[in-house]
Order: C-alpha cells, then structure tokens, then sequence
C-alpha cells in the first residue's frame, strides 16, 4: 500500500472516530430535554393547541407582544416571524398560524436571561395571521402579524 | 451527512448577546410523497432545541413539523460578555442529535 493511501486511510479512519464520539457522545436524547408536547402541536384548531400547551385560551392582546412579518410571502415554505415581548416575567413565547392545519408552529420555554425576541422560519399552507402567545403570572398576552401566501409551505 | 450547526454570538451592548444560528435539518412534516415511488415521506423534524450560557440552562424550544427546513433560530441572551460560551443541542423525533458552541465575539 504507498503512502499516501495510508495517510488518506488514517485520516478517514481518525476522522470517523471522531464522528462516531461526537453523534454518540455521552448525550441520551431522552435524557437531555422534556417531554415533547404531542397533543399541542397535534391540535387542529387553536383553543385545543393553547389549552393544550398554555392550559387555557384567554388571550389579552398586549403591545408588549410585537410580531413583525413580511406582508407578502412569495414563498410559505420558509416565512421569517420575529416575536418581541417586554412582558414582565414571561414564562414562554408560543407562536401559532391559524390557517395551518396544525396551529401550533412553536414554542419557546424562557428564563430570565432568554429571551425578549425571537426570530424563527415557519411554513405557511397560505394566508394567514400568525399569533405569538406570551405566558407570564398567569396569563396570555398576544400579539398578530399578517402573512399573505402567494405560494403555499408543505412542498406538495 | 448533514452539514453542522451554524452558530454565531456577539455581544450587543448592556451584556445582551444576540446568537444566530442555522440548524441542517429536512424537517420533514410526513405528508410529502416522494415523486418517484409515490410513498409517504416519513416525519423526520428537530422537536426540541436547548440553549445554554456557560453551562446554564437559558433557552428551550418545542417545535413542530411547521418550522421550516434548515431551520434559522435568533434569540438574545443577557447578562453575558464576550468569551462566554453559548451551546445549542437539538434532538429531532427520530432521536438524532447534534451539539455545537460558539464563543460570544
């Protein structure tokens, strides 16, 4: 064997190792978070997602909750939604698209050093609002944004 | 083999840290059929995605089939300064994994 296929060997070799140390890890998947909120991303209608997730669907509109969109999404595969909450002690910031055939697109779990905005891509079947929940002490404040789908997000 | 987790993190000002960060995944809803065989294919999406900051919890996300594929996540991060490390798992339904980190600049 000449030399450069056994340097060329070695390094494939060390580099899968590495591969292999890396993917496997000491990183349990089920250890690693909590449970996956099934029955709220399932959910076809928004009072079922929002109970689901939140435990209630009582939404006061706040303008500490500002979602900005693009007006017009030529492309409902990838719709850039930004959340910008100032809620006092805010727990959690969901996002939902009401047109989608699941509503529940999102949900972010905060602290108290995480976060007051949140950019994320969605898919969008078509036009439609998009609702950012925030929950803080008890409550659900919301903010809209509006996309107009010019062409619809599941590819198919 | 997917490409790796993109991570960036820089300090603001007030030691608030934005992290953008582009995360390789088909996030598969499961309703696409292949072209070619006509067969469903399957779900295969990120559901959870956790942050930390120097080791501390700051950040999780729960997500569906409704975010897009390769999904791009920012977010902001305070009481942080530069040199300070940010890390981002996500595990996806299939029970794949990947981690990365970034020094905050």
């Amino acid at each position: 064997m000449n030399n450069s296929r056994r340097i060329f060997l070695r390094a494939a070799l060390a580099s899968s190792t590495v591969a292999i140390a890396v993917s496997a890890g000491l990183l349990t998947p089920r250890t690693v978070l909590a449970a996956w909120p099934k029955k709220a991303f399932e959910a076809k209608d928004e009072n079922t997602a929002l109970t689901e997730l939140l435990g209630g669907t009582d939404l006061t509109p706040s303008g500490d909750v500002v979602v900005k969109t693009p007006d017009i999404a030529e492309n409902g595969a990838v719709v850039s939604i930004t959340v910008e909450q100032k809620v006092p002690g805010a727990e959690s910031i969901s996002v939902l698209v009401t047109e989608n055939p699941t509503k529940l697109a999102a949900n972010f779990n905060l602290s108290k050093q995480a976060s007051s905005f949140i950019i994320c891509r969605v898919k969008m079947r078509k036009t439609s609002d998009v609702i950012a929940v925030v929950k803080a002490g008890g409550k659900l404040y919301s903010g809209t944004g509006r996309v107009k789908v010019t062409l619809g997000g599941c590819g198919g | 083999m997917a490409k790796a987790m993109k991570v960036r993190a820089f300090v603001k000002d007030g030691g608030v840290t934005v992290v953008k960060a582009i995360l390789y995944h088909p996030m598969e809803t499961g309703l696409r059929k292949d072209k070619g065989t006509g067969e469903v294919i399957p779900a295969h999406f990120i559901t959870e995605v956790k942050v930390e900051h120097n080791g501390t919890q700051v950040l999780t996300c729960d997500w569906g089939t409704a975010v897009s594929k390769n999904p791009f996540l920012s977010f902001d991060i305070s009481g942080t300064k530069a040199g300070d490390m940010v890390k981002i798992t996500w595990v996806d339904n299939l029970g794949e994994s990947e981690t990365a980190e970034a020094a905050i600049s």
